[in-house]
């Protein structure tokens, strides 16, 4: 049995007399002790499908289990306790501005009623985690972004609860503060056991941190799988312009454009051949490198990188087949996309 | 100026400030329930009930455009009945009150409706409940801004005390009518007239002070 398990998800809006939908019979299972990555561009429907999660979105069909219990059958009551065991951080953090640091954390246990002696203990107890112990008494107006989405997160663990859900926790934030944090949710799902959904239209939060990862575009789920595998090897549409998309509008493709480019990722095994010198000498044409970079992925370093192939259709097949050979992965750049 | 013109101004300032945070106080007792029921029930509030909404809203939209002066006419058999007779500062409360209670209720609902409505789903996510997110959530996040309107709201109810004083309800309003226009002393009607600006300058003073004292979202 999996810790979240949505099924046949449906939610309409009502947007003055016309009906939207922003998520469109989307099926997802995620395991315990996963940190699952949820992607789209905005507006995909990826909000509402976390706030599906703890029903702070009501679906209009579907339903979603959390621990086997499907939380459409809960009371006011029940549901509220269950959203105790789910924490959540936002991408504007949310913290209550007119309390410090340690009041914020205790917030959490106070609703739930645990004595304030306790719960200060255990607020204190979480600063540490999230190394903040010297900011007890700040108010959030004196901490930077970072600091106060690490407040966020002591907060969202104040009740020990089993799900993290990061709505864009780290869209507000510069790209070391990023690094930081996404290590901080790496700590706590290993230290912790805790599973974290991270729902981000970034694809390099995703290799970063994320095991699993689920494509939502147009409110539809496109694709899923191990983070690795789609990196590696993107079906759908969305997941390529995610992966590599925009960087490709970068290039100037007026004169480098050679009809067909294709997209190539370094196993680890091959990232020690000299895979485009060898293309060359093998077929004795030019091959256009138009983009080359190396991304953490899942804590392994992966090589990326878009080619220009010559004229050719034979060619061009088998230059691909001989890259498919020596054990890359190839996938096709749609043309202006 | 004698000194019986120098006990009957410590009166009226005790009858202005006694009707004044009177009718503040019990103007409070029912325009923050009423205010933060508006916030509540309204369109993107926490139980939204356009019913209930659209009474309250009317209700409160009345009273707010009868002119105070009439209010305080029409309410004279109520307030008679009320207190007993329709003179003096304790009657003059109960119109304050009514005219007060929607006021501060709309001052209220607009404070509360301030509040990031982020705050309130993470509250929500934490699994709070309504009364709790009011509480904890609205009232604490909010106040600030509600000190603000309780500064605003006295100062109000200061100068509409005095105007209470035309139909003989005390206070320095009072005296500034009964001397100053009736009995054309102007010098009596003057010295009322800076008394009520020395109150008016510290209960402003007072309240943006201590409201800024409590307000940590800048520092």
């Amino acid at each position: 049995m999996s810790l979240i398990e949505i099924k046949n998800l449906t939610k309409q809006f009502d947007l003055d007399g016309t009906t939207v939908t922003a998520l469109n019979n989307v099926s997802l299972h995620i395991e315990k002790g996963d940190i699952f990555g949820i992607i789209g561009m905005s507006g995909a429907g990826k909000s509402t499908l976390v706030r599906s999660i703890n029903f702070l979105e009501r679906p209009s069909e579907g339903s979603v289990r959390i621990d086997g219990v499907d939380l459409a059958e809960l009371s006011e009551k029940e549901l509220r306790q269950k959203r105790s065991g789910i924490g959540m951080i936002f991408q504007n953090f949310n913290l209550l501005e007119q309390k410090n640091v340690l009041d914020n954390i205790c917030f959490p246990l106070e609703i739930t009623g645990v004595k304030k002696k306790e719960a200060k203990v255990r607020a204190q107890e979480l600063l540490k985690l999230v190394k903040l112990q010297e900011k007890e008494k700040a108010y959030p107006s004196q901490l930077s972004g970072g600091q106060k989405q690490r407040v966020a997160i002591a907060r969202a663990l104040a009740t020990n609860p089993q799900i993290l859900l990061c709505d864009e926790a780290t869209s507000a934030l510069d790209p070391q503060t990023t690094a930081s944090i996404l290590a901080l949710l790496r700590e706590i799902n290993e230290e912790l056991g805790i599973t974290i959904v991270i729902i981000t239209h970034s694809m390099a939060v995703v290799t970063e941190v994320c095991k699993r990862v689920a494509i939502i575009d147009g409110g539809r789920l496109v694709e899923e799988g191990p983070v690795r595998e789609i990196f590696e090897n993107p079906k759908s549409d969305a997941a390529k312009e995610l992966i590599s998309g925009k960087e490709i509008r970068y290039t100037p493709t007026e004169n480098l454009n050679t009809g067909r480019r294709i997209r190539i990722v370094f196993l680890e095994n091959s990232a020690y051949e000299p895979v485009i010198a060898n293309v060359i000498l093998k077929f004795a044409v030019p091959v256009n490198i138009l983009r080359a970079d190396t991304r953490n992925v899942s804590g392994k370093a992966l090589g990326e990188m878009i080619l220009g192939l010559p004229e050719g259709e034979e060619l061009q097949n088998d230059i691909i087949e001989y890259l498919k050979e020596t054990g890359l992965a190839v996938s096709e750049v749609n043309e202006n996309e | 100026m004698n000194e019986q013109v120098i006990k009957m101004l410590w009166k009226g300032i005790g009858d202005t400030l006694y009707m004044t945070l009177g009718s503040v106080l019990l103007g409070y007792v029912v325009g923050l329930p009423l205010g933060i029921l508006l916030c509540v029930t309204g369109k993107k509030g926490l139980k939204p009930n356009a019913a209930v909404y659209h009474i309250l809203d009317f209700i409160c939209n009345i009273i707010r455009s009868v002119p105070f002066l009439i209010l305080l006419i029409l309410l004279i058999p109520f307030t008679r009945w009320v207190v007993g007779q329709s003179y003096g500062s304790t009657a003059t409360i109960v119109p304050l009150v009514i005219c007060a209670a929607p006021y501060i209720a709309r001052v209220v609902e607009s404070s509360l409706n301030e509040v990031d409505a982020g705050v309130i789903e993470a509250a929500k996510a934490m699994g709070a409940n309504n009364i709790q997110i009011i509480t904890k959530v609205l009232l604490v996040e909010a106040k600030t801004s509600l000190m603000t309107g309780f500064t605003i709201t006295t100062g109000l109810l200061l100068g509409y005390s005095a105007m209470s004083g035309t139909v003989g309800g005390g206070g320095l309003g009072d005296i500034a009518v009964r001397y100053g226009y009736y009995r054309w002393q102007t010098d009596i009607m003057l010295v009322t007239v800076l008394l009520l600006i020395i109150i008016f300058q510290i209960i402003q003073n007072v309240g943006t002070k201590v409201s800024a004292h409590f307000d940590h979202r800048k520092r």
